[in-house]
């Protein structure tokens, strides 16, 4: 059962990237990405991480992207030309990538054999409890200090956009 | 009774994957994106190390990935538009100026 | 240690003087013009007066300030004569200089019997000097830069004779140098003068050479350079029979000496260092500097004594340059040539003398030698200032009754330096003579006696051509008398050369000679008690001193009478002379064309081989290509590596990825083992 859910959602995240990457429209690759956050919400979910779960699809997926997709509107763009400048990227790129995911993936596997296992439901039942108690006695200052960086990333954002008038 | 390292092999794929966009997509909000994707990776592995190691710790820490990454990504689509208005270009290729 | 005496005070008064007019006699002296401010050649007005006037109170203050450091110092090297007792060397030392490992060279000063002698020559001649220059070079351009440069060589001079190590010896002996050459060109702009100081330096420096080789050599034997340790190594070794580090030594020095004191080879230079102001001439190539090599070697007469090779060599050496140079001031028509030629023989005489192991006979030769020829130059620059400027002796003549007090004086320095006694020169030079012949170097002997006769008739030579018989030129009829700053100095020299000799007359004589038991300590027994290894045994024959003394006046005698009978008596003789001599009579006048033989087998090939070698290709191939190929390569280099930077964000991706892989890969492999 729990395979069965895992196999679900892993699919539709490397589904989603996957087509991430093939399209050529960047709004599509924005709604592939959509959906990976949303598969990987309940992955999350699976581990136990509800909050993070929920903050997940509220943040990830209901803002950052909206924010995304609200760009690529106002900018009209269209698909994208193939221009092929670079020669490193063209030669190298691909025996790069499967030698990164090869080692990676050696790596894991030899560091965390199979017989460890991740049930579902096996985890403590008050995560929020504990990630909010967390959040606010250990780690008050980095969250202070979160609310200070996104104040000052609005204000870059709207003096680095403003149009000139 | 899933094996964590499949969480985590996962989460490798998915990183390759955001770097393949981050090395052959053209459209600057494209590669934009597989850098979010990357990120997205790496909480993944974050949290199944949460439960690995049955510390919460390691989900504050992903609380705290996702902040920053909304502040990014606020200012870096910012900085595109700028930058589309400056090139009329979102091609990561036109935009070269910064060469010897 | 008793009281140190602060012996730096001498050296420092003269630099103090330098400075002084250095910095600030610039100021005081608008009109300093270069060139030597006669017509003619050779720069001297006749004509006082006019130029110059305006600026005569700070002409007072440079040669005050200049005159006055001088005899301060040697007001204090006299009370020091007469208040020290020389039993033991003093060694004073001020300060440390160098300290690299076990070498050890300080700022040490050196008072024993011998270094008292030369201070007080070097500065009671370098103040009468002063003095006279103050007449002679009054309507000279540059005058305050005359006497900074005059100040300076007192200084380096005197720490020359003072110093307490080889090192500060040599400091001393490069500042001579240094100083010969900024006077001997100090009409710059004259080529010849210009030229004249570049060789002196250049043929000083090839024995520079010979005496850094020493040092090093002297270093190694003794660990130090001070002269105590260095005496107490040496004195502990034996004699070298043959050769050894010692001889090697020796004969380094010796070769630092000929380039210093103008011995063979070295010697070329003297003549042309003419070129300079007469009483430069006088204090430098008569007086000191040029004594500097025989000081150096009476100095090191321990090391010269263990190496009997050595000593013979200086001895030959010296008795060749004195026959040698004898020889060329046979014929030469400028009366400072004549006196330079005759110097280079004198030189000869002392060499000769420490050669015999005879060293203070060498320094009372040096002594008297100081006194009666700056007598000489001194009293050539008067007749050249009478003369107008000019210098050929055969344009003189007749000057007798025109510049009287110079004749008189001038008389007394050319018996002097004939040995007639009982003049300076004369027991002296006996002194030499009698001490090669009585150890055994007969032939040394003959010869010297030989270049007495001929010094006697050369010096007459020169003197009845220049004042007697009737006037040759113009000038020599409106001769006149210098002034009584010249005139004076003339004196008191002339003074010094009728009695200086009398500290030296031999116990043949009656006499105690005062100045070899003076200098006994130096060159006798040392408070570390070593005794001098006497290798030559001097026969103590009073009989035969005596006649040896006589045969020595009477060849002094014998070269006057010809010289007389030549040049008064009868005149044309001299030319019909060099008519059928005259193959000879042109090689003795081209000085035996060593200058051109030197020109054609060196120099030329030094500066060719300068050229085209060590020029085009080590320094500008090797050198220059290095640097340029350094910078080329570097160049180059960043040529390529910049391309890395392409602008395009994949490519640097790409890059991030690379490095990605090798990380891991690192890790892996280190995670394995």
């Amino acid at each position: 059962m729990d395979k069965a859910l895992f196999l679900l959602f892993a699919t539709i995240a490397i589904v989603g990237a996957a087509n991430l990457l093939r399209q050529r429209h960047p709004i599509y690759s924005a709604l592939s990405l959509v959906a990976v956050m949303g598969a990987l919400a309940a992955l999350y979910l699976l581990l136990g991480a509800e909050f993070i779960a929920a903050v997940q699809v509220i943040v990830y997926a209901g803002a950052i992207m909206v924010l995304f997709i609200f760009t690529l509107m106002l900018l009209n763009v269209e698909e994208e030309a193939a221009t092929g400048r670079s020669r490193m990227a063209r030669y190298l790129g691909l025996p790069l990538l499967f030698l990164l995911l090869l080692q990676m993936v050696a790596m894991l596997r030899q560091e965390y054999p199979v017989t460890m296992v991740a049930q579902v439901g096996s985890h403590a039942a008050d995560n929020v409890k504990q990630v909010g108690n967390l959040l606010f006695n250990q780690y008050v200052l980095p969250f202070e200090v979160t609310s200070v960086l996104i104040l000052v990333a609005i204000m870059g954002a709207v003096v680095l956009a403003r149009r000139k008038s | 009774m899933v094996p964590i390292s499949w969480y985590l092999v996962l989460s490798a794929i998915l990183f390759v994957m955001g770097a393949a966009g981050f090395v052959f997509k053209r459209n600057i909000i494209t590669v934009f994106m597989s850098i979010e994707l990357m990120l997205n990776a790496v909480n993944l592995s974050f949290v199944a190390f949460s439960y690995l190691l049955r510390s919460v710790h390691a989900q504050v820490f992903v609380f705290f990935v996702m902040v920053v990454a909304a502040a990014e990504a606020a200012v870096g689509l910012a900085i595109i538009i700028r930058v589309y208005r400056n090139r009329q270009s979102l091609n990561v290729d036109d935009i070269d100026l910064m060469k010897f | 240690m008793e009281a140190t005496p602060n012996l730096w005070i001498i050296p420092l008064l003269p630099l103090a003087g330098a400075a002084i007019n250095g910095f600030f006699g610039p100021r005081e002296h608008k009109s300093s013009g270069q060139l030597p401010v006669a017509s003619g050649q050779h720069g001297h007005t006749a004509g006082h007066g006019h130029e110059g006037s305006h600026d005569l109170p700070a002409r007072g203050f440079v040669h005050s300030v200049a005159i006055g450091s001088v005899a301060l110092a040697f007001l204090y090297a006299v009370y020091l004569f007469f208040t020290v007792t020389f039993e033991h060397p003093i060694v004073e030392r001020v300060g440390t200089w160098i300290i690299a490992g076990k070498f050890d060279a300080g700022f040490s000063f050196y008072l024993d019997p011998l270094s008292m002698i030369m201070t007080l020559v070097v500065s009671g001649v370098g103040m009468l000097i002063h003095i006279y220059s103050a007449g002679y070079m009054a309507h000279e351009g540059g005058y305050y830069r005359y006497f900074c440069y005059l100040n300076l060589f007192t200084f380096f001079m005197l720490t020359l004779v003072l110093a307490g190590n080889y090192l500060l010896l040599f400091v001393g002996w490069e500042g001579v140098g240094l100083c010969s050459y900024l006077l001997i060109g100090f009409w710059f702009k004259k080529k010849s003068a210009s030229d004249a100081g570049k060789k002196a330096f250049l043929v000083n420096r090839i024995g520079d050479f010979g005496f850094i080789l020493a040092l090093i050599l002297m270093f190694g034997v003794a660990g130090s350079l001070d002269f105590e340790k260095v005496f107490a190594a040496v004195g502990r070794l034996g004699v070298e029979p043959v050769a050894g580090v010692l001889t090697a030594i020796c004969l380094l020095l010796l070769v630092g000496a000929t380039g210093k004191s103008a011995q063979i080879p070295l010697y070329v230079w003297l003549p042309d260092a003419m070129e300079g102001p007469t009483p430069v001439s006088a204090l430098i190539h008569a007086a000191t500097m040029v004594t500097a090599g025989v000081y150096m070697t009476a100095r090191s007469a321990l090391l010269f004594e263990r190496a009997p090779v050595a000593l013979s060599t200086v001895a030959v050496v010296g008795c060749l340059t004195a026959l040698f140079a004898a020889s060329i001031g046979l014929v030469q028509n400028d009366i400072k040539r004549v006196l330079a030629y005759s110097t280079v023989s004198q030189l000869g005489y002392m060499f000769l003398g420490c050669g015999v192991a005879a060293f203070s006979a060498g320094i009372f030769h040096l002594m008297t030698h100081a006194f009666f020829k700056a007598l000489l130059f001194l009293g050539s620059g008067s007749v050249i200032h009478a003369m107008a400027g000019q210098q050929d002796m055969r344009h003189m003549g007749g000057l007798k009754s025109k510049i009287s007090i110079t004749y008189w004086t001038f008389f007394i320095g050319c018996l002097a330096i004939a040995g007639v006694p009982p003049f300076a020169g004369f027991f002296s030079k006996d002194e030499i003579l009698w001490k090669a012949y009585s150890g055994g170097h007969t032939t040394l002997w003959g010869l010297g006696m030989l270049t007495a006769a001929m010094t006697a008739f050369y010096m007459f030579r020169l003197f009845f051509m220049t004042f007697h018989g009737e006037h040759r030129s113009e000038e020599a009829s409106d001769a006149h008398e210098s002034p009584p700053s010249m005139t004076g100095v003339l004196v008191t020299l002339a003074v010094l050369s009728i009695i200086g000799g009398l500290v030296g007359i031999p116990h043949a004589w009656g006499g105690e000679n005062r100045i070899e038991k003076f200098l006994e300590p130096a060159f006798g027994v040392h408070e570390t008690g070593l005794t001098p290894v006497a290798l030559t045994e001097h026969v103590a024959d009073v009989g035969t001193e005596r006649l040896f003394s006589l045969w020595a006046v009477l060849a002094g005698i014998a070269g006057i009478t010809l010289a007389w009978f030549l040049y008064v008596a009868r005149p044309r003789l001299t030319e019909e002379l060099a008519q059928s001599f005259s193959r000879i009579h042109k090689t003795l006048l081209n000085k035996y064309y060593v200058d051109e033989i030197y020109q054609t087998l060196i120099v030329n090939p030094l500066v060719s081989v300068s050229r085209s070698l060590l020029w085009q290709v080590v320094d500008v191939g090797v050198i220059d290509g290095a640097a340029n190929g350094l910078a080329g390569s570097a160049r180059g280099f960043g040529g390529w590596a910049r391309r890395l930077q392409s602008g395009h964000i994949r490519s640097y991706a790409t890059w991030v990825l690379l490095g990605a892989v090798f990380v891991l890969f690192f890790m892996g492999v280190l995670w394995a083992k």
